[in-house]
């Protein structure tokens, strides 16, 4: 803990965490979460109004795409929020912290894992700010594949119509997901339009842009007019050259040699 | 009993500002007043029951206490994953509304009618069941449970006539309500379909069988100290639900009798075939499926044939 006392939230640290958690618990989900490592780090290290996680007038967050859970854990490890033993429990008997997160866990405001539900939640939280006329904003990040979710759709209606301007989502457009490349599964194209057409106030980023992602972030109008989504493009298994863009890597634990590759190329000997 | 419903909710609001009013694009001549009184606390969301659970978990993690509105099946089946991640599994005071039991909305169809709602939500202990059998135990129980800390679901009659003469508009969590006592044997009920057990058990006085009768509307935390007690005394009990004989009361009686191995046979009446397509009133529906009075006495003399041997 001591070592991140200064509560900094690299994705370099994220990554390793990832690596380092993944291959000691020999459990998968590892693509999916390298490929919100910097979506994860530029929220929790530079979006986030968080002062702590009891405080009622923080900003909400919702990983609504509940599988890559380990970025999460690592970045609210990394702000001291869960202790380094509880993390280095990962996916251990009797613990909290399983591959999907539990709203048990300090800092982490819902449960999830069933995609096409955390925007739903997300938009309540948002409705539930403005009623208590709090500036409170509150973050969805969600897979591309929950767009397949016609659930997401409901909410992205409710949303819009209500002007929920504090909600900002985050789409992970990776363009994997369990079985597949999104395009041959179930194309979203063209996805932008979508949002658009539904009167999201839509902005095209690079998901692995941490400053650009926390710039634009931060000059959204959050008090009036539409919801915001960020379109992120990402690599899935970012940052591990045999996995990106793997689809077995949503599922496969590492190999010794693959995890010794894996920190050689995210810089640990 | 959506009246008594709506009139207690605006009157719990006024109290409470946490309380807020979601539907999803149903209650017409029914939460007019909630909606004209507060209006910035009730929202239509569409007809998205899946959103309207999401939201209600949102909404309830700040410090509301939502009550989400909808036909059984739309309120219960339709987001029953929602309702199971959401507010059970955080443990948020969503209030579940649901108007319909059984084959109320008759002419409406399968796709209206609450025949599993009891069975699929009882499997999960995190919720609390309520159904009461007039409008009067209605407003007792949302009176005596709206401050709850988890989530409530209220099975709701759309019937504001039902009246049960001796429940007295009585409520309390994890107990029965007995309406009357006798010896021969013991119905229990839910619902508003109690109105059809207090007729039958009139008819059954004529021929000299004394009955006893409880209602059953705290299904879950369920009455089991109460239902022990009772159940001993009984040769015989009969269950009457408009609902599948799987899953509700039916089977909870049964799954008490079995544990205890209380020496009482018991006999469910409730829809025991997979509906089809037939329509009809309500009165029609549940005489169809064997709950009037009339096919409840038979029921019980036939029971009470069998079990005595002549």
């Amino acid at each position: 803990m001591s070592e991140h006392s200064q509560h900094s939230v690299s994705a370099i640290d994220i990554r390793k965490i990832i690596l380092e958690q993944s291959n000691r618990a020999q459990v998968g989900h590892i693509g999916s979460a390298l490929s919100v490592a910097d979506i994860i780090a530029a929220l929790y290290g530079n979006i986030l109004r968080i002062k702590n996680p009891f405080d009622s007038c923080r900003d909400r967050f919702v990983l609504s795409k509940g599988h890559a859970a380990l970025a999460l854990y690592a970045a609210l490890y990394l702000k001291g929020w869960i202790e380094e033993e509880q993390l280095n429990q990962y996916c251990g008997n009797g613990t909290l912290l399983g591959t999907h997160p539990e709203h048990a866990v300090q800092g982490i405001d819902f449960s999830s894992g069933s995609l096409g539900m955390g925007l739903s939640i997300g938009a309540g939280a948002a409705l539930a700010a403005r009623l208590q006329n709090s500036s409170r904003r509150v973050f969805v990040l969600l897979s591309d594949a929950e767009c397949n979710e016609g659930s997401t759709w409901e909410s992205i209606m409710f949303a819009a119509h209500h002007r929920l301007s504090n909600l900002v989502a985050i789409v992970d457009l990776n363009g994997q997901q369990a079985l597949g490349y999104t395009d041959q599964v179930l194309s979203l194209t063209p996805l932008a339009e979508k949002w658009r057409v539904f009167n999201w106030d839509v902005h095209e980023i690079d998901g692995h842009e941490i400053m650009a992602i926390s710039k634009i972030v931060n000059q959204l109008n959050t008090t009036d007019g539409m919801p915001h989504v960020l379109l992120a493009r990402t690599t899935f298994g970012k940052g591990v050259s045999f996995m990106e863009n793997e689809i077995k890597w949503h599922y496969l634990p590492m190999t010794d040699d693959e995890y010794k590759q894996a920190l050689k190329e995210n810089g640990v000997a | 009993m959506r009246t008594a419903f709506v009139e207690t909710l605006v009157e719990l609001a006024q109290k409470d500002p946490r309380i807020v009013l979601l539907t999803g694009d149903l209650g017409f001549m029914a939460l007019e007043p909630f909606a004209e009184t507060f209006p910035q606390r009730f929202f239509n969301v569409g007809v998205a029951e899946q959103n309207m659970i999401g939201l209600a978990t949102g909404l309830a993690e700040a410090g509301f206490i939502p009550y989400v509105y909808s036909i059984v099946p739309f309120a219960v089946l339709r987001p029953y994953e929602f309702i199971r991640n959401g507010p059970i599994h955080h443990q948020f005071p969503v209030r579940i509304v649901g108007v319909g039991g059984g084959v109320e909305y008759g002419h409406q169809g399968v796709s209206h009618y609450a025949l599993e709602d009891i069975g699929v939500l009882r499997t999960q202990s995190g919720v609390t069941i309520i159904a009461p059998a007039d409008a009067n135990q209605a407003v007792t129980a949302i009176r005596k449970t709206w401050n709850l800390p988890g989530p409530v679901f209220y099975r709701l009659s759309k019937n504001t006539r039902t009246f049960i003469p001796g429940l007295e508009g009585r409520f309390e969590i994890g107990k029965l309500q007995m309406v009357c006592d006798g010896h021969d044997l013991l119905f229990i009920t839910t619902g508003t379909i109690a109105s059809e057990v207090v007729s039958a058990m009139a008819l059954l006085r004529e021929q000299d069988v004394s009955c006893a009768m409880a209602v059953l509307a705290s299904i879950n935390p369920a009455p089991v100290g109460c239902l022990i007690d009772l159940l001993k005394r009984f040769p015989i009990v009969i269950t009457v639900e408009t609902h599948y004989i799987t899953g509700g009361i039916g089977s909870l009686v049964a799954e008490i009798l079995a544990e205890h191995g209380i020496a009482c046979r018991i006999v469910r009446c409730g829809v025991k075939q997979n509906v089809g397509g037939i329509t009809g009133s309500q009165s029609y529906l549940e005489s169809f499926y064997g709950l009037s009075a009339k096919t409840l006495v038979d029921t019980a003399l036939l029971s009470l044939r069998e079990s005595t041997g002549i």
